[in-house]
Parts: C-alpha cells; structure tokens; sequence
C-alpha cells in the first residue's frame, strides 16, 4: 500500500515537472538574461528544498538523542542524503547558469560560497556515518554533528554575505524581473521539487530500515 | 571539588603530559614554520600585497598547525585506556571537556604567538602596531579553533580514519570564525584599528565562541556515554 | 537494599540484544564471580554496572542510585582491560590525579599509602612507560582502590598478572570484603575467582543463566556450572 502511495505521488511529481518544463519553455524571455535566467524556476525551488531537508535532520537528529528511536536516525540520514542531492545539483546548475552569464565556471559569490560550505558540512555528516560501523553510536554521533552542522548554517551564511558586502565579487543572478503570472509555475515547481524530495526521502527510509535488519540479523548470526 | 577546580586539574594534566614528550606541540610548531616557508615560495610579495593576506596565511597556518594538537586531545586518552578513568571519576563531562580545551587552547596559543614574530621576519612585516587588538582577535579566533577542535576530538576519538575526519569535520564549521580572525587581523596588521565597520566581524567571532561552547558543554556528555 | 542491582537490563547494538533481560543481585559484603564463555557479555554488564554506557531497556542501581550520578561514583572502583594511568605521568603523579579528581582530602598522602600497600613506593618517581607488566596491574589496582570504594568492579582482574600482583590483589580483595565492600569479578580463570567468590553468576549469549552462592562442589570443580547452565 505505501509503495503505490510513493509510486503514485512521485509519478504526480514528474508530471508537474515535465508540465511545467514545458510551460515554462513558452514563456517569454526575460529581458537581461534571456532563456537561462529560466533556471532561476528550478534553482530556488531546489534550495528550498536543501533547506526543508536541512530543518528535518536538524529535528530529527535532536528527536533520536532524546527518544533514541532508530526512525529518526533513518530520517536524519535519508534527509540529508538527498537535501545534499538537491545542493549538489544546484551548485552544478548554478555554476552553468554562471558560465552562460559571465564566462566563468566559477566565482565566489555570497550564494555559491555559501551553499558550497553548507555541501562540505553535510557531506562530512555523511562521511561520519560511514567511519562509524557501531549502529547506536553512529546514530549518536552523526545527531550531534548534526546539530553543529544546523547551527552552522546561517553563520555561515550570513558571514560569508557580510564578506562579500565588503569585497563585491560578479554575482551571478541579480534578480531581474519577475512577471506576476509567472509566480504560478514558480510555485508548482515548489510542489514538485518537495514532493519529489519526499519521495526520495521516503524510499531511502525504506531500504535505510532493511539495511538495520540485514545488519541486526547478521550480528545474531555471527553470534550464534 | 568546585567546577573550576576540576577543570584546573584536568588541564594541568594534560599540560604535564604533553610538555614531558612534547610531542604534538613539537610537530604542530615544526609544521607551521614549513608552511610559513613554503606559502613565501608560493609568490614573491610586496611589503603591502603581504599585508593584505597576512591574515589569510596566518590563520591557514594556525588552523592547519592546530589541528595537531587538537587531534591528541583526547586520543591521548587512548592507551591503556586511560578515557575510562576519567569518565569514571565524579566529575562532570563538561568539567572534562573544559579542562582539555584549555590545555589545548594554551598550547596551539603558544604556537600561533611563536609564529607571529617568524612571520614577522620572514614575510618583512611589521605587525605589532596594534598589538593588543590584534592579541584579542588571536585569543577568540584560537578559542573558537580549540573549542571545535577539541568536542571533535571526543567524537572522533574512536572511529575509523580519525585523523582524517577531524580535519574534515572541523575546517567546514570554522569556516565563519576562520573568516572573521582572517578579516580583522588583515585589518590589524596593516595597521587600522577595530572600527565600525570591521566591528561586526568581532561580534561574530564573539558569538561563535559563545554558541559553541555552550552546545559543546551541553552534547559532551553524550558523546562521551552515549 | 542490595549493594548492586541489576534490574532487567538490555543492552543493544544496533537492533541485535548483547544483553538480554539480564536480573542479578550482589549484597553488600558478597564478592560475586561473573563467569561465561567469551561474547557472552560479561564485559558490557560490567561496564554498564560501571556507569560507562548506558542500557537500552531496564536499569542498575548501587546503593539504591543510577551509577552515573556524581556521589555514585565515588563509591565505584573499576579495573578494566587496560590499566587507566597515563604512561608520560610517574606512578606518584598518576595516583595524586585520581586523587585530586575523587575529591580527596590529602590526595598525595593518599597516593603514598597506596603504593605502599602495592608494593610500588620505590618506583613512585618513575614513570608508568618504564614499568613492568607487573607493575603496570598493581598501579592499576592503586587507583582502583586510592579512594576506598565500596563497590569494586574488575573485568578478568587477574588475566595476564604477574604472582606478585595476584598475590597483592588477593590481599586487598580479602581485605575490602572483610571490611563489608562489595566486589563483583569477571573471570575466565575459576579457580582464583572461586577462592573469593561468595557468589557466582554465570552470563549466556547475554542472559544470566545462573545465579547463586557458591557451593564446595563448585570450587571442587569449577567446570561443574558450565555442565550444567551452560551451552557447549
């Protein structure tokens, strides 16, 4: 039952993309920046959800040190293993969009610097998990990076904006117009970006769930 | 036996034992003298072009110097399992936990203060025209350095690869505190005081610190029971 | 109110149970051999009974209190695989820390007793690095007992000891029981244990399969509890 619920809302999910992929491609080119400023339709959409994704391992992080339930330990894990999908992928379309605009490939930008940090801090989360082979303290300690990682996140963000006040650098989108009917598709990439995100989120719980029993089982083997 | 006094102990304790083998601060100060020669290798500067990266260099080699004293925090608990004892003893984790960071915090201090005047030399710059602000931006940098530092050392004491995780788990989260002392002490190197618009970076310096020892204080204990 | 309670303990390691509902009892006075074939918990127990980690599922209790609470803990004296005294430290510096940090009232005179009573005082200066196998245990043995605990908890305490420390710790062991303290050993070695043992438990595949006061019959032949409580 809960696999045709995935099946089904994921299937919505690339519906709506490709809709409005399609729609969006029909729209009029915005005046400064042409068709690639496009991407800002699919950019925002993603870093709001590595947003939500960070907000959840944070929760369910400080949920598993107080409960010391597993659940939360597959949620933080599956969470942040997508919401670094998502950044991933942003910082590579971000870093076309850029080489469209500017030429460059790169540049450290307040928003690309930014969000490349917050990559390196989740993706060390991850790389923690796998240097700890004991369940419960790998659940432990990835909870409590977990939390600093969280923390971390709008100093980062606001330290590294303050720094690029000082010392401007090419940024790489301005904003530029934003047509008011164009908000609608805007936001139903929303809605397809998080419920795509929750799909992913939702099989990664699944096989994170089989991976403990296959483990607990193999314990008990080895035991016997 | 007071909070403080139990920190006391612990401190000195590991003070007593890394000087009789000198082994971490030895290796932490050999390693930021290469790297303050080699980085001279790296571009031929100009008195003022050195001053506008004195305080990109100089933190690279302290964090970088520092993470070989912080790595021994507590993997000097390690043999004979001696981290047994100490969370056996009635003290508080956070008594723990502070204790250390103070003897690491004084000893990567020792280095940076160590490296400043070799800097100083190699580099041909002057850099004590405003000593005391620039003493102040070393205390909170390194204290932010020693605090990460030294919790990651509790969490990564037992796993796999630790002296690769530490680094790797510390350098991301430093990254504002690291940018902070980097700004202002560029700043103070060349010679302009803390004014109003640098003042911010050294709020959020102050901040750091402040918010991180806090959560640090508050997770050790799990970290160390569980 | 027993001296140390174990109350339905589960230990886990992921989902898999090293412990299982694990209910035994020491009384204050008793010295408790806790025996069982390798894996089969003896260590986790202790160490849980110690204060070092925490159970999953039920509870320990010494004296009536959890063992992580501060008081708690200055009633606990642990002897685990490795010896806990810093190797760059001497034996006199190692033995005045630990006193420092049980709070006592003259730690240094305190830590002379001890190396005395362990046979270590002419080696006081000399740092741990340098010791012998032998003195390295009976160092470990000072600190476990510098602050007078009431309840002693040594994980396989006479492994790999030389006759000197044995015979050392024998003493001390027969003295702290005498004076009414609570010991609780685990032991591959029954014979030794048995000696001293008022008690004995015997730990299978995480459960506690047997629990009792010793028996002549057991010290005659120690193997005796194996036949008849434990698996092959």
């Amino acid at each position: 039952m809960r696999e045709k619920i995935l099946y089904v809302l994921g299937i919505a999910a690339l519906l709506i993309l490709a809709w409005n992929v399609n729609a969006i491609a029909r729209l009029p080119e915005e005046t400064q920046q042409g068709v690639t400023f496009k991407i800002i339709f699919f950019h925002v959409p993603m870093w709001a959800a590595a947003v939500t994704a960070a907000c959840t391992a944070l929760l369910a992080s400080v949920g598993f040190l107080i409960t010391k339930n597993f659940r939360f330990d597959a949620l933080a894990v599956a969470v942040t293993e997508v919401g670094l999908a998502f950044t991933t992928v942003g910082l590579v379309t971000g870093s076309i969009w850029g080489r469209e605009i500017w030429g460059i490939w790169w540049t450290w930008d307040a928003r690309l610097t930014s969000a490349l940090v917050c990559w390196l801090l989740y993706a060390g989360y991850l790389m923690l998990r796998n240097a700890i082979e004991e369940p419960t303290q790998r659940a432990t300690f990835a909870a409590v990076f977990s939390i600093f990682a969280f923390l971390d996140v709008p100093i980062v963000v606001f330290s590294i904006k303050w720094w690029r006040t000082q010392h401007p650098q090419p940024v790489f989108w301005n904003g530029g117009s934003f047509p008011p009917d164009w908000t609608t598709h805007f936001l139903w990439n929303m809605v397809a970006m998080l419920l795509l995100g929750t799909v992913m989120v939702a099989v990664r719980l699944r096989q994170e769930e089989a991976q403990r029993e296959i483990d607990s089982l193999r314990r008990m083997a080895h035991a016997l | 036996m007071g909070f403080f006094r139990q920190v006391l102990v612990i401190a000195a304790k590991d003070l007593r034992a890394e000087l009789r083998t000198k082994e971490a601060i030895n290796a932490s100060l050999a390693f930021a003298l290469v790297i303050l020669v080699l980085f001279s290798f790296a571009f031929d500067p100009t008195e003022d072009t050195t001053r506008e990266i004195s305080g990109g260099l100089l933190w690279i080699v302290y964090a970088f110097a520092g993470a070989l004293v912080l790595n021994r925090s507590f993997a000097r608990e390690l043999p004979n399992d001696c981290l047994d004892g100490l969370i056996a003893a009635p003290i508080s984790g956070a008594a723990l936990f502070l204790g250390k960071a103070l003897a690491n915090f004084l000893l990567v201090l020792a280095v940076e203060l160590v490296s400043l005047p070799v800097f100083g030399i190699f580099y041909n710059v002057r850099w004590t025209s405003q000593f005391w602000e620039l003493m102040l931006v070393l205390v909170l940098g390194t204290w932010a350095l020693t605090v990460i530092g030294t919790i990651f050392s509790a969490l990564t004491v037992n796993i796999r690869l630790r002296e690769v995780m530490l680094p790797m788990l510390t350098y991301p989260i430093l990254v504002p505190a690291l940018l902070g002392a980097m700004q202002l002490t560029t700043g103070l190197v060349a010679g302009r005081p803390i004014g109003p618009d640098t003042v911010a970076w050294l709020k959020m310096l102050i901040g750091f610190d402040v918010v991180y020892t806090a959560v640090s204080l508050v997770l050790v204990e799990t970290v160390l029971v569980g | 109110m027993s001296a140390v309670a174990v109350d339905g303990v589960w230990k886990f390691y992921g989902d898999f149970p090293a412990l299982r509902d694990v209910r035994l009892e020491a009384a204050a006075g008793s010295c408790l051999a806790l025996i069982g074939r390798n894996g089969a918990g003896k260590t986790t127990l202790l160490r849980i009974i110690a204060g070092f980690s925490r159970p999953g599922r039920g509870q320990v209790r010494i004296f009536g209190n959890p063992p992580r609470e501060t008081e708690t803990r200055r009633q606990i004296g642990f002897i685990g695989h490795g010896i806990a005294v810093y190797d760059e430290l001497s034996a006199l510096e190692n033995l005045t820390l630990f006193g420092r940090l049980y709070g006592l009232a003259d730690p240094h005179r305190s830590a002379l007793e001890w190396l005395e009573r362990t046979g270590l005082e002419r080696v006081r200066n000399g740092l741990v690095r340098e010791f012998s196998r032998g003195m390295r245990q009976r160092l470990a043995v000072a600190r476990a007992f510098l602050h007078r605990p009431s309840v002693l908890l040594l994980d396989e305490p006479f492994t790999a000891l030389d006759d000197r420390a044995i015979a050392v710790l024998q003493t001390l062991l027969r003295q702290a029981l005498a004076e009414g303290k609570t010991v609780i050993l685990s032991t591959h070695q029954l014979r030794e244990a048995l000696e001293l043992a008022t008690h004995v438990a015997l730990l299978n595949r995480g459960q506690a399969a047997f629990c009792g006061p010793t028996t002549p019959e057991m010290v005659d032949d120690p193997g005796l509890i194996y036949a008849r409580y434990g698996e092959g």
